[in-house]
């Protein structure tokens, strides 16, 4: 058997057999299940609790504007005057008091809600809208304009998509792709922190053990520090297709048992709420999925995963090899982490708002941000000569930090006692 | 006897230190080689060229006539200054993989750990994990997985630091039986007196300049200056005139050995006074002579000597 795949095999073994890898591996599809029963849980303990709003409506207009909901019951004090009501709904713990006043011309700007607490955005929202449109359709019958006419003569444009080559796409489509693209970005930056750290976390471990002398006596640096690399990444691939599995076990049996649909919860727009609750919506999706250019996304998710997740790891490993403990890492996290929140911030909004934009162009193309960025507008339709281009850069970029990477490597699992600064590492490039 | 390791000239310099300074040294086969000198000289910096760990700036080394390569690795057996195992890996999975990366294929290597793990019976240990195990258990355990492989060249760094004198005399055996079994050996440290009586030939190292080598009864013959440490059973009567006499013809120094009486005890050096036989012959003259050694000095005064000298 080769050097490598003996490190690999070992560094593979030490992570799996790890008892905090088992408990994370088995553990978290529990917690993230729960988290979702819990969130679905309080969202509906939410909407259930009732409130009263009273209502003192002096001039009279908005009898009919304030209709009771599932969740808000108003009550019309009118005839008891503002006064009394006020009493009233303190002593009742009403959850607020709208009072309008009389005068429709100074009304606009002395109408007022009281209560014990700050009422919601939505709900200060929904209030607003009621009396706008009450008031709106007051003058429009005063100066003469049939509500009716202008009811019916309201139109609604759907504006259908379709590229030069006579490929459609919808708003759905565009959503879908996001979804997609955003899923696989947010996946490898999680992945390149969690995998990156225990990359850094087992070469300061070979550090403060002491072993290290006695292994690179027998195998090169860079041989060690490429099986460490692949070891824990196939570490990881194992832990993410557990909890894969696991997750739709675990999905499917609660589903099952609780009649929760996770599809209904939070997080989703309220598209996503249309779409599952329509058949023909889903078919829809289904339809929009297979149009998507699934192959140059199962390819381009392979490279750019593995691009950038060996371009962030042999940073990660240079890092461990230059400090003694992990505390002393700190000042180093900082070129990783802002690359990737950068990526992941461009993604989420420049990519989702215009995928062939400027701003989305250049990240998709420069290595450090390319992997999340290039994966979230691959959905897009990237034109060819951008993934060339932006492959090649990462994989130039990639042998780069390896290369790098390993030479901090070399030098710094020799050195202990001193925490290095920028300019030490800089001149063991030279050793 | 020809030599199974020859540095040529190595230097080594960590951005504006020299580590090594155009050092040279030859480790003849089946020898038992000390590289000493203080902290800091630049031994570690030497050893590690030799493992391949890192490269010299200038000069060569060759391991039994040939170029150092990649390859050479299986026939050193390195034990560093910094002892370290994987703490949370079981005894025997440690060594067998240590071993493997050395070369051997794992049937091998299973057969080679058995017969040491039976040799320093240590053969329960195999499935307890390092952290389980003592300093000076882990430090056994180091020692299989340096001598595993049946290397040429065995290097210890600091080799009895850190052990039990019990177990270091339990090393020191196993490391003289496998010189006797064709395994070249090279001591590093500071603590000189340590393997002085182990050694054949040494190479002193002083702030990255090789400052003396050879064999090590020839460079003792080099330094020796006919010194002798003599004791006399003289008469109380005669005692302190017999001390003032040698005093005053000799240059002289008090001596402090054990003995059974009350002897006079000094250290003579006689330079070019004469011979060892006439001196033997005077001091008979003033009584019983119950000792008389030749002062040999110890590697730790020539060094200092010899560092006085360059100076």
């Amino acid at each position: 058997m080769s050097v490598l795949s003996l490190i690999i095999k070992r560094e593979y073994s030490a992570r799996v057999r790890n008892k905090s890898f088992l408990i994370m591996t088995f553990l978290s599809p529990l917690i993230i299940v729960g988290m979702v029963m819990l969130i679905t849980y309080l969202t509906q303990l939410n909407s259930d609790t009732k409130r009263t709003i009273a209502i003192v409506d002096d001039s009279g207009l908005f009898a009919a504007s304030f209709s009771n909901t599932d969740q808000t019951t108003y009550l019309n004090l009118s005839d008891q005057g503002f006064d009394t009501a006020k009493e009233l709904a303190e002593k009742d713990e009403y959850y607020g008091l709208i009072h309008i006043p009389k005068d429709r011309k100074t009304l606009v700007d002395q109408v007022k809600f009281y209560g014990k607490e700050t009422p919601s955005f939505g709900l200060v929202e929904a209030i607003e809208k009621k009396i706008e449109k009450r008031l709106t359709n007051q003058n429009l019958i005063e100066r003469g304009v049939d509500l009716d006419v202008l009811e019916t003569s309201k139109i609604n444009i759907d504006l259908s998509i379709e590229n030069y080559s006579g490929e459609k796409s919808s708003k759905m489509s565009n959503w879908i792709k996001a979804a997609f693209g955003g899923a696989a970005g947010y996946l490898l930056m999680m992945f390149i922190i969690i995998y990156g750290n225990m990359v850094m976390r087992s070469v300061i471990e070979e550090k403060t053990n002491r072993i290290i002398e006695v292994i690179i006596s027998s195998v090169k640096p860079f041989q060690l520090m490429m099986g460490k690399i692949l070891g824990t990444t196939l570490a990881g691939v194992t832990q993410f297709a557990i909890w894969v599995i696991l997750g739709i076990i675990m999905l499917t049996v609660a589903q099952a048992v609780f009649g929760i649909e996770p599809s209904s919860t939070t997080a989703m727009s309220s598209e996503a709420q249309a779409i599952a609750s329509d058949p023909d919506k889903i078919t829809e999706v289904v339809e929009e999925v297979m149009k998507l250019p699934l192959l140059q996304l199962v390819i381009g998710f392979l490279i750019y995963f593995v691009g950038g997740y060996f371009l962030y790891s042999s940073i990660y490993a240079a890092i461990g090899a230059a400090v003694d403990n992990e505390t002393d890492t700190q000042q180093f996290m900082l070129p990783i982490i802002m690359p990737l929140m950068l990526a992941i911030y461009v993604g989420f909004f420049a990519v989702i708002d215009n995928p062939h934009g400027t701003v989305a162009t250049v990240f998709s193309i420069i290595p450090l941000t390319s992997p999340i960025v290039m994966l979230m507008r691959i959905p897009f339709e990237v034109p060819m000569w951008q993934l060339a281009l932006s492959v090649f850069l990462l994989i130039g970029s990639f042998v780069f930090t390896v290369w790098f990477g390993s030479k901090i490597y070399r030098v710094g699992i020799l050195m202990y006692g001193k925490k290095p600064t920028y300019k030490e590492l800089f001149k063991w490039l030279r050793y | 006897m020809s030599s199974l390791l020859v540095a040529d000239t190595v230097s080594k310099s960590f951005g504006g230190f020299t580590a090594l300074n155009g050092v040279s040294i030859e480790v003849p086969k089946g020898s038992i080689f000390g590289l000493l000198g203080p902290n800091g000289a630049g031994k570690t910096t030497l050893i590690r060229i030799i493992n391949q760990i890192t490269m010299p700036d200038t000069g060569h080394v060759q391991l039994d006539g040939a170029a150092l390569a990649q390859h050479h690795i299986r026939d050193i057996g390195y034990m560093p200054e910094e002892r370290g195992l994987y703490k949370s890996m079981k005894v025997g999975e440690q060594v067998l993989y240590l071993a493997q990366l050395k070369g051997l294929d794992k049937s091998e290597a299973k057969k080679r750990a058995k017969y040491w793990f039976e040799k320093l019976e240590i053969g329960n240990w195999w499935g307890k994990k390092i952290q389980e195990l003592s300093k000076g258990q882990a430090q056994k355990i180091q020692f299989v997985v340096t001598v595993m492989h049946n290397p040429k060249l065995l290097i210890f760094d600091e080799p009895f630091s850190g052990f039990d004198p019990i177990n270091a005399n339990l090393i020191k055996d196993e490391i003289l039986q496998l010189r006797e079994e064709g395994a070249t050996v090279i001591f590093s440290t500071h603590r000189m007196e340590s393997v002085e009586e182990l050694c054949d030939h040494i190479a002193l190292i002083h702030k990255s300049n090789k400052i003396l080598d050879g064999e090590i009864n020839h460079i003792k013959r080099q330094y020796r200056n006919n010194t002798f440490e003599v004791g006399v059973e003289v008469d109380k009567d005669a005692f302190a005139k017999a001390e003032s006499q040698l005093i005053s013809k000799f240059q002289t120094t008090p001596a402090q050995f054990k003995s059974l009486g009350e002897e006079l005890k000094l250290r003579i050096q006689l330079g070019d006074q004469g011979s060892p036989n006439a001196l033997l012959q005077e001091l008979q003259s003033y009584g019983q002579v119950t000792h008389f050694v030749e002062v040999i000095p110890s590697v730790n005064d020539i060094f200092i000597q010899t560092v006085n000298q360059s100076l």
